[in-house]
């Protein structure tokens, strides 16, 4: 293992980061076709003549996938090329069904933007800038599947399968601009990069942005040179980087491998590197040394896209509001502090907190609520927050039920845990559970009554001015009721009924 | 009856005086006593062809409203698809493939009761002049079975000079519409490029190919015209607008106060004398008619063939990518663990023949980092100028003529080792397709040296194609006043049963 720390690495180079990330547009047609997009179909039935590149077959542009590539770049604050071109990207593999794949080469929809990220530093709180260098749009691959073998790839497998569902399913790239300057906090600033872009991308509402279903994909280029020098070192790209926390990793990990050897006076290799999930390192693929000639020329089944300009300020116009500043909005409204917020972003609960709230719940509550016992609950279950069966509706009427007095926080506990279960509303699991407040006096002083003649020493301790004495009787009596009344009640009239003033 | 036209099969359809079935039946019956000769069929669909020629029969039996053309035979070029019925572009890489949809083209003919007879045959992949580059033997020509019919759809023309069919689709990237029309002494026409959907199409040169109308008259191919073209919203280079008034244009044949250009650049060196001499006499008739014949200039179109050698198989080198023995079409050596690399690799150096290969490589140099700009890139500049000499030269004439072809049908074998000689028969015709433009050839006699037929071209400015059906419609009318009878009364009859 690595002989070098991360502080020897930044204490003489400086990293220089370049970011490419892929997202899978949510569109429900393919980019070319009018196939379904919906994942996780039967193999190979979501095609048609023109996915299958059969002989004839011609291509024609999504509308919609469009629209949302210009949404993207209008957030990312990039200017739309009045005239932008599809063009052939030519090389051959087995799951791309035309040997080519139509991409965009040197007139990209979309050029020229920036996004702000910001990052905990020693000193505080620091934002970068990340320049966009272009917004493009493309089409998907299919996927090989190779059977036998030991390693899942295609050298030393029997055979392969071919799946063509995920052919021409529309993909936009988004490619920075070199990105230097963040010294020591390169991973961090990639990770928060990646991060504010699917938040962006989420509130426009164009992609599902699962990284984990491969929605999202991050290549990480990295390179590192001498501090003080402003000639790049040579980049490594990393592929299948599929986290936020694997961005912060790759890069980190990149940075020593490349210190590592330009410090034995080793060449770094201008390479494809994937990334491995279970150690943190990159493995070599495939050396761009003997560049790919892809053979790029306008694709001529495709007339350029030439977006009306009102258009583009209508789309504009509809932009939702940017995530970093909703944070900062809802952070004041709510008066959330720092720690919690950072919480709840972490635990990707803000929006259904939002929700919650909209629905007339109390912030606190609602946060409370969602960042503690439900969290534990999916926690417990192993499953995303958004996999239980709970909404914020859900959530609200409880939250109204206990300030109304109906409920008990305890009681509130089993609430939920029941509505997860999947027992129904609140109101449903309440009426099956049975649960209710005891706030029936006479009830109450059946029990007290019962509680004082079994433990009649204690009593008399009371009824003679040892009010400490009272405790033990009222948790008798909550046990009694089964935990349903209310321990303020029973204590009162416990104390009347001894004959001693509630206080 | 084989001899008639379209227009008339279809006035003998429409009087009852005969079935489909019945002109169906002929039609198969001749190719069945010609075809072993002229060769222009690839697939004859004996049994799809009697069906729908039944379907027309009983429509019309039915009183219902059906399209000019409904019943009448045609014969499809070997490239565009239809479903369940083999399409091979003239290749081996795709013997056997049987399309599982229609081409637009073919669903507008179906949809308008055509009957389609069978597939023809072409140059492997529309590539070259002669048909001699399809993988399954070269088509005759009717005039002289020595020779060529014009490709790539050779058989097509061929089909329609030997009266195996009325009608023909062909498609023209270059010329393979009215060089093969020219040669057999047959009209052929080349739309405005949009003007009929290319969906279907199996592409050779996606920003050249276009499909269109082929038959013995003016008339039977500004019918065919208006059956196949419109927009489509499946082809996105298509062109959304109103499809040009071609019928009502042949039908008229009105050349009073038109100017007719003649291309300076399009005659004299090169081309065969009496080439020369029939182009001349055609451009008296239209000035009798009451045309003004002008002569204009495209100084850029001796550039055309050599930036037209270079965006074509650039295209072509990419659309041909497809044929890798992953999904249809053959797979050669496919056992014992191949991987799909070599699988891919032995089946395209089996499945194309030697003219596509070259292309092919052709292509990928042109298009290669560090050459794209001087080749690809230079010949896009050419194409510009080329459409800006058309724009001038429309400035000046409504539309303008050339001779179809340097020389007349050249003899099978006398070019296959001559590729640059072979390339020079497009010359006229391959600006057209540069600038995107409608084209057409229409016959206008036979050589005296050789006997063989002349094709004389007609340009006219995108989506002003009525204009070249005006042009053809009137010259035919003089012609076929002068001769007494339709040119292809002279080819010889081979040995049919008609
Ligand atoms: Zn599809």
């Amino acid at each position: 293992m690595s002989a070098l720390t991360y502080e020897d690495v930044i204490s003489k180079y400086e990293p220089v980061l370049g970011l490419e990330v892929h997202v899978e547009l949510n569109t429900n047609s393919k980019m070319f076709c009018g196939c379904s997009t919906v994942f996780g179909a039967e193999p190979n039935t979501q095609t048609c003549p023109v996915c299958l590149a059969l002989p004839g077959a011609l291509p024609v542009v999504n509308e919609k996938a469009i629209e949302s590539t210009i949404l993207i770049g209008l957030a990312l604050n990039c200017s739309i090329a009045p005239f932008s071109r599809f063009a052939r990207k030519n090389y051959f593999y087995p799951d791309m069904p035309k040997n080519f794949q139509i991409s965009q080469y040197d007139e990209p929809i979309c050029v020229d933007g920036y996004v702000d990220v910001e990052i905990e530093t020693d000193e505080g709180p620091k934002s970068f800038r990340i320049e966009i260098e272009r917004v493009h749009m493309e089409e998907d691959t299919g996927k090989s599947l190779h059977v036998g073998g030991s390693t899942g790839r295609i050298h030393g497998a029997d055979y392969s399968l071919l799946d063509y569902n995920r052919a021409g399913i529309p993909l936009v790239e988004i490619v920075t601009k070199i990105v230097p300057g963040t010294g020591k906090y390169a991973p961090e600033v990639a990770k928060a990069y990646v991060a504010e872009l699917r938040d962006i991308l989420r509130a426009l509402g164009v992609s599902d942005v699962k990284m984990e279903q491969g929605s999202l994909r991050c290549d990480a280029n990295v390179s590192l040179r001498l501090i003080g020098s402003d000639v790049l070192g040579t980049r490594s790209e990393t592929k299948n980087v599929n986290s936020l926390r694997s961005v912060e990793r790759a890069v980190r990990g990149e940075m020593i491998r490349h210190a590592e050897r330009l410090n034995k006076g080793e060449k770094v290799v201008q390479e494809t590197r994937h990334f491995q999930e279970d150690t943190g390192l990159t493995r070599s693929g495939r050396s761009k040394e003997q560049a790919e000639d892809y053979r790029y020329f306008p694709e001529p089944d495709l007339v350029p896209v030439a977006p009306d300009a009102q258009w583009i300020e209508k789309l504009r116009a509809s932009l939702p509001e940017r995530p970093s500043l909703r944070r900062k909005r809802l952070q004041e409204q709510w008066s959330v502090p720092d720690k919690e917020m950072a919480a709840m972003i972490n635990a990707d609960v803000l929006n259904i907190v939002e929700e919650t709230v909209l629905l007339g719940a109390d912030p606190t509550k609602a946060r409370s609520w969602w960042l503690g016992e439900i969290s534990r609950l999916a926690n417990e279950k192993e499953v995303a927050i958004s996999g239980l069966a709970i909404s914020a509706k859900d959530v609200a009427d409880i939250v109204a039920l206990v300030a109304q007095g109906e409920l008990t926080d305890k009681l509130a506990r089993g609430v939920v845990e029941g509505v997860i279960a999947g027992e129904g509303t609140p109101a449903e699991v309440i009426a099956s559970r049975g649960i209710k407040v005891v706030n029936d006096d006479g009830a109450l002083m059946a029990a007290i009554e019962k509680v004082c003649s079994e433990q009649s020493e204690t009593a008399d301790k009371v009824r003679n001015g040892h009010l400490p004495a009272a405790g033990a009787l009222i948790g008798a009596v909550m046990k009694e009721t089964k935990g349903q009344a209310d321990a303020a009640r029973v204590r009162e009239l416990l104390l009347g009924h001894l004959g001693q003033a509630a206080n | 009856m084989i001899k008639n036209s379209a227009a008339e099969m279809a006035q003998s359809l429409a009087s009852g005086a005969t079935t489909s079935v019945a002109l169906t039946q002929a039609h198969l019956d001749r190719i069945a006593d010609v075809d072993s000769k002229v060769r222009a069929f690839l697939h004859v669909d004996t049994e799809g062809a009697l069906k729908q020629a039944a379907d027309a029969d009983a429509a019309r039996a039915r009183g219902e409203k059906l399209s000019p053309l409904a019943g009448v035979p045609l014969a499809l070029k070997d490239v565009l698809v239809q479903k369940d019925v083999p399409t091979t572009c003239g290749s081996k890489i795709l013997e056997g493939w049987r399309p599982p949809y229609d081409s637009t083209v073919v669903s507008k003919l179906k949809n308008a009761g055509v009957v389609i007879l069978g597939k023809t045959n072409m140059d492997e992949f529309a590539m070259g002049s002669s048909t001699e580059n399809s993988a399954y033997g070269p088509t005759h020509n009717p005039w002289d079975l020595t020779r060529i019919p014009g490709g790539s759809g050779g058989g097509s023309s061929a089909a329609l000079a030997a009266f195996e069919a009325p009608l023909a689709i062909g498609t023209d990237t270059g010329g393979s519409i009215r060089q093969p029309a020219a040669v057999t002494g047959t009209v052929g026409v080349k739309p405005t490029y949009g003007g009929v959907s290319r969906y279907g199409l199996v592409a050779f040169s996606s920003s050249l190919d276009q499909a269109g109308p082929c038959a013995r008259t003016v008339l039977d191919t500004a019918l065919l015209h208006e059956v196949i073209a419109g927009h489509d919203p499946k082809d996105s280079t298509s062109i959304n607008a109103p499809v040009p008034q071609v019928v009502a244009a042949a039908k008229s044949g009105d050349v009073k106060g038109m100017k007719i250009g003649v291309v300076k650049e399009l005659n004299g060196d090169g081309y065969q004398s009496g080439v020369r001499q029939r182009f001349e006499e055609s451009l008296e008739l239209l000035a009798q008619a009451g045309a003004e014949i002008v002569e204009v200039s495209a100084p850029n179109f001796e550039y055309a063939l050599a930036a037209y050698y270079l965006i074509a198989p650039s295209e072509a080198s990419s659309n041909l990518a497809r044929f890798d023995a992953m999904r249809y079409g053959l797979r050669v050596g496919d056992a014992d663990g191949a991987s799909a690399e070599s699988v891919m690799n032995m089946t395209r150096e089996v499945g194309f023949g030697r003219e596509v290969k070259r292309r092919i490589l052709l292509g990928t140099y042109a298009l290669s980092s560090g050459y794209y700009d001087a080749y690809y890139g230079s010949a896009q500049k050419v194409r510009t100028l080329i459409t800006q000499d058309f724009n001038n030269a429309f400035a000046k004439c409504d539309v303008m003529v050339s001779p179809t072809c340097p020389t007349t049908a050249f003899k099978i074998g006398e070019k296959t080792n001559d590729p640059l000689a072979m390339y020079l028969n497009d010359i006229a015709t391959i600006p057209v397709n540069m600038a995107g433009i409608g084209g057409m050839s229409l016959p206008c006699g036979v050589a005296p040296e050789d006997g063989l037929p002349v094709g004389f071209q007609i340009m006219s400015p995108v989506m002003q194609d009525q204009r070249m059906y005006s042009v053809g419609a009137a010259l035919e009318a003089a012609l076929l006043s002068k001769w007494g009878a339709p040119l292809l009364s002279q080819a010889p009859s081979l040995g049919g049963a008609a």
